[in-house]
């Protein structure tokens, strides 16, 4: 297996049905002399799992016979954008609700005094009557969100 | 009967069998590079920006956010109810990521603002800048070290801090050095959440009920006279209050008739804090965690 198949398997542990490449943290995996340098970027300032990946990939490219360094990128700030359709669906079949479009302003940030619009609809039973509970979730990522069709609490992955 | 006690008496020892890796702590990874949260960034200050300035100026960021951090994280278990919980638990977790990101970027710039630890210390640079400085090295604002009052204290100070460190971070995602500017560009998306959090519960208490307006009221009345020092140091008077108005006016809470806190420094809370904080770090400084 080439090196970039080695490292895009790498799963994200809070949420391991995303690969790395699927979150959009993996950003690059190129041969430097005799070493694979793989760059990541954080999702989060506080993100407890950044650790855990850098010695994840190390770890499965070395298996894989690769000498591999990581290298962290901070610009460009990483989006919810970048988690791509099939890393997507993957959070849809494990009960999780994907981001919306991350917000974009050109001027200061608005202040938003009312609970964040999303067309978030219920992953396990679709219907789109749906309220959110909470901005912040479990992990750093998601918000907390509750299903008025079936009642069924679930996590949102945040636009960001 | 001869019961077959295994090493130590341990029940649980049959569960974890002998690979260590499931541990947050006490468990060395092989990949030591892992700790610092800017390895592998460049750290190579750019010419014309002087080193021991910018290192002062992160060194003032990271200290309002790793103070800020510690004090919400006071409310851990003891919010209104769980979603508030974890929501405070999330912002605490999203500030001691910019206060190692801006410590570890204070350090890289000018090494000498990092205390020297013994010979042989594992202890990296960030940790040795919030565990083993003094009090009266800690460039934070007064208004994150105060000790907290009740969730109506919480919610005027998170809102008066998440407001000014904001529109700072906007202006910083333009800054000369593109460490301090990428560390801006991340915290702007983190501190609009933290900012809208406090906002919807500042309205929300002020037209509550009697006793949630009386209560949020005396803490905005508490924290206020800790707001001009906080636009001062971050520059953004001007962006503060347009924002906080909003706020204000969708609250129906007029500005506190109270002057600012004079004298610059600490308060004692700041080294209570630190006394608590820092105890086991400096217990072992040749620690590894
Ligand atoms: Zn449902």
């Amino acid at each position: 297996m080439n090196a970039y198949a080695v490292a895009a398997a790498v799963t994200d542990p809070e949420m391991p049905m995303l690969t790395l490449e699927d979150l959009g943290v993996l950003r690059d995996v190129r041969a430097e002399g005799s070493e694979v340098v793989v760059t990541i970027t954080p999702t989060y300032s506080g993100c407890p799992a950044m650790a855990t990946m850098r010695d994840d990939l190390v770890h499965r490219l070395s298996e894989a016979g690769y000498a591999a360094r990581v290298r962290v990128s901070l610009t460009p700030a990483w989006s919810s954008d970048w988690i791509t359709e099939r890393g997507r669906a993957a959070l849809r079949a494990h009960g999780l609700s994907a981001p919306g479009p991350a917000p974009r302003h050109d001027g200061p940030v608005a202040l938003n005094l009312l609970p964040t619009r999303r067309d978030a609809t219920c992953p396990r039973c679709g219907s789109a009557q749906v309220e959110l509970t909470s901005e912040f979730g479990p992990t750093a990522c998601t918000a907390l969100y509750r299903c008025t069709g079936c009642l069924e609490p679930f996590e949102h992955v945040k636009e960001h | 009967m001869t019961a077959t006690v295994t090493d130590h008496d341990n029940a649980y020892a049959d569960l974890l069998g002998s690979d260590d890796a499931h541990w947050a702590f006490g468990h060395l990874p092989e990949i030591q590079q892992g700790e610092d949260p800017l390895a592998g960034v460049d750290t190579t200050v750019p010419a014309g920006l002087d080193p021991a300035g910018l290192a002062a100026y992160c060194l003032f960021l990271g200290d309002d956010a790793l103070v800020m951090s510690h004090r919400l994280s006071e409310w851990c278990s003891n919010a209104p109810d769980l979603e508030d919980d974890i929501a405070l638990a999330n912002i605490a977790l999203d500030l001691l990521g910019q206060a190692r990101l801006l410590l570890s970027r204070a350090a890289a710039a000018d090494p000498s603002v990092v205390p020297a630890l013994p010979e042989g210390s594992p202890v990296p640079a960030e940790d040795a800048l919030a565990f083993f400085r003094e009090a009266r090295d800690f460039r934070n604002v007064r208004l994150v070290e105060v000790p907290h009052g009740d969730f109506g204290h919480l919610v005027a100070r998170l809102l008066l801090f998440a407001t000014a460190r904001l529109a700072a971070f906007e202006r910083l995602t333009a800054h000369a050095d593109p460490v301090l500017s990428a560390i801006a560009a991340k915290g702007v998306k983190e501190l609009a959440y933290h900012r809208d959090y406090a906002a919807r519960w500042f309205v929300t208490l002020a037209q509550g009920t009697d006793e949630s307006r009386r209560r949020l009221l005396a803490g905005l009345t508490e924290v206020w006279p800790l707001q001009a020092e906080l636009v001062a140091t971050y520059d953004v008077a001007a962006e503060t209050g347009v924002v906080l108005d909003e706020v204000l006016a969708a609250a129906g809470v007029d500005r506190p008739a109270v002057g600012p806190m004079s004298g610059h420094g600490h308060t004692e809370a700041l080294s209570r804090m630190l006394a608590e904080m820092q105890v086991v770090a400096r217990a072992h400084p040749l620690g590894t965690w």
